[in-house]
């Protein structure tokens, strides 16, 4: 399917900056650094409207802004009908020929929202939006809890990982659900273009963002991107972390194209999951930092062997799913 | 004899009818009862092309409102109705459009509040949205809600404004009545309102940033802004009104007065019983009691000075909520109206009535009762905070 990892050439990408320097996220924050890549990839002719969320805040806490581009906040769970909004405005605007933009140059309008934001509250204007076929792209950026809230568990957080409010305990085995499909979700609406990206493969992730950007309707991309203050991992492992989700098949890399699968990346052998929640050393971590796993994830210190082999069958079957479902469409 | 043809038009058809004259670019509504043959006869227009504009029948009226920010962000002209339940959804939203300045232009048909869920007309709605910062007022019957709907784009787009409306006018009763109204031609209209020319706009030419994060340091000043723009608004209302009078020569005032001369006791509402209540006046006049009427045509910004110019000198000022605010003072009106009055050297005594609830009908002779009621309330000495009228116990 996708070619572009055969590829490495970073001075071929936009020397400009969307997202500048100078916001206020975490140290490690790969949720900053796919905002600098969306920049890249889709360049000044967009507009944003941004979820309540960590990347709102950290990017504008009045009179300070990090987005170079139109942007607009207003409210956690309506992102994907402010830019419905947007996309009808402009179009209106521009056959009545009453709009300021003279070109016909396509502006790429993108509603950007965090895990919570997409999944939970904001899933029924972002269905809303799929359904009528806006001509806009939606990015959920997956941190996989409520970050800035306070690390809170979200329908994105994965089955096993503790946060403040699916602590792991005695009777608790952290969060005990799975993560939401988004992507499956959104591919049910029928719309043209819908694809999972990730940090760790940048030039993946700006070819999709383009992709997006050119389908004619709504694009959806569910960007993983972890944060290491929610993760309690290090700062210097989220783009590591990141690489393994998707070589474990915990986050695969696909594309659904007007309804035809496609594995960006096909991962003959996955890698345990083990490697990605650091399990073995866990201890050794957890009592001598410098002898043990410097990428562990805390959120994931609690687990058992037998929760490690559950998650390990959920990435397997789940893997599977997507194969048969490439290869089932590709017939087509 | 000649003059502007007056048309039978079900007062929904008017509101929509004059959307239409006003050019809108974006449409964007859910539908609720009662409000649902304004939203419907849009799409009814734009489907047959008399419209050019985007119509987005989004999922819910959080939506509506949501989208109507986007559109209105970007320049165009926007237009929403809800009612009850709808704007209730919307609320959240209401405050962010008002503080990013956005000028959309609502028409509520005003519906009581679950629970028990009930379609008809009460005010509970709109004094939901009462600090939302959006500029209200109440309209009486469908001329005036179909000269409002032209005056509101002007007023809520003129760059010394740049608030969004809502037009509050009575579910049923008067959306789903058939009034006769004069329009006034598409040219008229033309004339009338100049296109929306807004200070800001989400252009990739041009970026702006629309609302950032509010620091403790910055928020006080933004909501210090906010208020000082919704009351200076006030002298905009004014003018376009005043020449949507001289031009069309249909005169509208904030607050109005209806046989006031020298009355000892006024009667103070909102909204369509308000003709009820002008028979009351008349019928109490013909007996010769002083009493006169006091119409509140605009909410908010609310004409504080108007009110105790109008007031001051009363006896007696009877106050009729079509709300009640439930565990506090009453009628969310009538104590607005006694915090305006409260601080005057010589203040009227004030009696607060609730009713007309969840489209309970009040009568004109029932106003009347309650007009001459109150005399006595007033002279006994001791007023009740409020009374719920028409309560079967």
């Amino acid at each position: 399917m996708s070619t572009n990892f055969n590829i490495f050439a970073a001075r071929l990408l936009s020397q400009d900056e969307l997202f500048t320097q100078g916001h206020r996220a975490c140290q490690g924050c790969a949720p900053a650094l796919a905002m600098r890549l969306i920049g890249k990839a889709l360049g000044f002719n967009m507009i944003v409207a941004n979820a309540t969320g960590c990347m709102e805040i950290i990017c504008s806490p009045y009179p300070f802004m990090a987005w170079a581009v139109p942007w607009i906040h207003v409210a956690f769970e309506n992102t994907a009908a402010v830019a419905s909004g947007i996309e009808a405005g402009i179009k209106a605007l521009r056959r009545k020929k009453r709009h300021y933009i003279d070109t016909g140059e396509k502006i790429a309008i993108v509603g950007i929202g965090g895990d919570g934001g997409t999944m939970d509250i904001g899933i029924q204007a972002l269905s809303g939006a799929m359904e009528r076929g806006h001509d806009f792209l939606y990015v959920c950026y997956d941190n996989e809890a409520y970050m800035n809230t306070g690390i809170q568990r979200s329908s994105g957080t994965p089955f096993g990982a503790s946060t403040s409010t699916s602590p792991a305990g005695t009777h608790s085995i952290g969060q005990n659900t799975q993560k939401k499909d988004l992507a499956e979700i959104c591919a049910a609406h029928n719309i043209p273009y819908v694809a999972t990206a990730n940090v760790a493969y940048p030039f993946d992730l700006i070819e999709k963002m383009r992709k997006a950007k050119e389908a004619k309707g709504p694009a959806v991309i569910h960007l993983f991107a972890p944060c290491p203050t929610g993760w309690h991992c290090t700062a210097s492992s989220s783009i590591k972390l990141a690489r393994l989700a998707t070589e474990t098949g915990l986050f695969p890399l696909y594309e659904v194209v007007n309804g035809k699968y496609g594995l960006s990346l096909d991962i003959e052998k996955l890698r345990p999951v083990e490697e990605y929640a650091a399990i073995r050393n866990i201890r050794d971590y957890l009592y001598d930092e410098t002898a043990g796993c410097k990428d562990a994830q805390g959120r994931y210190r609690h687990l058992s062997p037998d929760l490690v082999a559950r998650i390990q069958e959920q990435a397997h079957a789940r893997y599977e799913r997507l194969k048969a479902k490439v290869r089932m469409t590709q017939e087509w | 004899m000649t003059g502007p043809k007056r048309i039978g038009m079900e007062v929904s058809i008017a509101i929509s009818e004059a959307v239409r004259q006003c050019d809108a670019d974006v449409i964007s509504a859910y539908p609720i009862t009662p409000q649902t043959h304004v939203v419907e006869h849009l799409a009814e227009i734009a489907a047959q092309g008399h419209l050019d504009c985007e119509f987005i029948p989004v999922e819910s009226e959080h939506s509506a409102l949501s989208a109507c920010i986007g559109s209105s962000a970007v320049g165009a002209r926007t237009f929403t109705a809800t009612a009850s339940q709808g704007l209730a959804l919307m609320v959240e939203i209401m405050y962010i459009a008002s503080a990013m300045r956005m000028p959309i232009v609502m028409a509520v048909a005003n519906r009581a509040l679950s629970a028990p869920i009930n379609i008809w007309c009460d005010h509970s709605d709109a004094m939901l949205a009462r600090d939302t910062g959006w500029i209200q007022y109440f309209v009486e019957n469908g001329q005036e809600a179909y000269d409002m709907t032209l005056c509101s784009f002007r007023i809520a787009e003129d760059n010394r404004v740049m608030l969004p409306i809502t037009l509050n006018f009575d579910g049923f009763t008067l959306s789903h009545v058939i009034e006769p109204i004069v329009m006034l031609t598409d040219e008229q209209v033309r004339e009338f309102l100049p296109p929306f020319t807004p200070l800001y706009r989400l252009d990739p030419k041009n970026p702006v940033a629309m609302g950032p994060v509010g620091i403790p340091e910055i928020y006080t000043e933004a909501k210090k802004a906010h208020d000082e723009a919704i009351l200076a608004s006030r002298a905009v209302i004014d003018e376009v009104w005043a020449d949507f009078g001289k031009r069309f020569g249909r005169h509208y005032q904030a607050v109005e007065h209806y046989r006031t001369e020298g009355a000892q006791t006024l009667l103070v509402g909102m909204g369509g019983l308000t003709e009820s209540m002008r028979g009351a006046v008349d019928s109490l006049r013909d007996k010769g009691k002083k009493v006169g009427l006091i119409r509140l045509r605009l909410f908010r910004p609310f004409p504080h000075e108007d009110l105790r110019k109008a007031l001051g000198d009363a006896g007696t000022v009877i106050v009729f909520d079509r709300c009640l605010s439930t565990g506090g003072p009453g009628g969310p009106v009538a104590s607005e109206i006694r915090s305006a009055l409260y601080n005057l050297p010589k203040k009227p005594a004030i009696v607060s009535f609730i009713g007309a609830l969840g489209g309970r009908d009040v009568r004109t002779s029932q106003f009347a009762e309650l007009i001459e009621r109150s005399e006595a309330i007033a002279a006994s000495g001791s007023i009740p905070d409020y009374e719920m009228v028409g309560v079967r116990e």
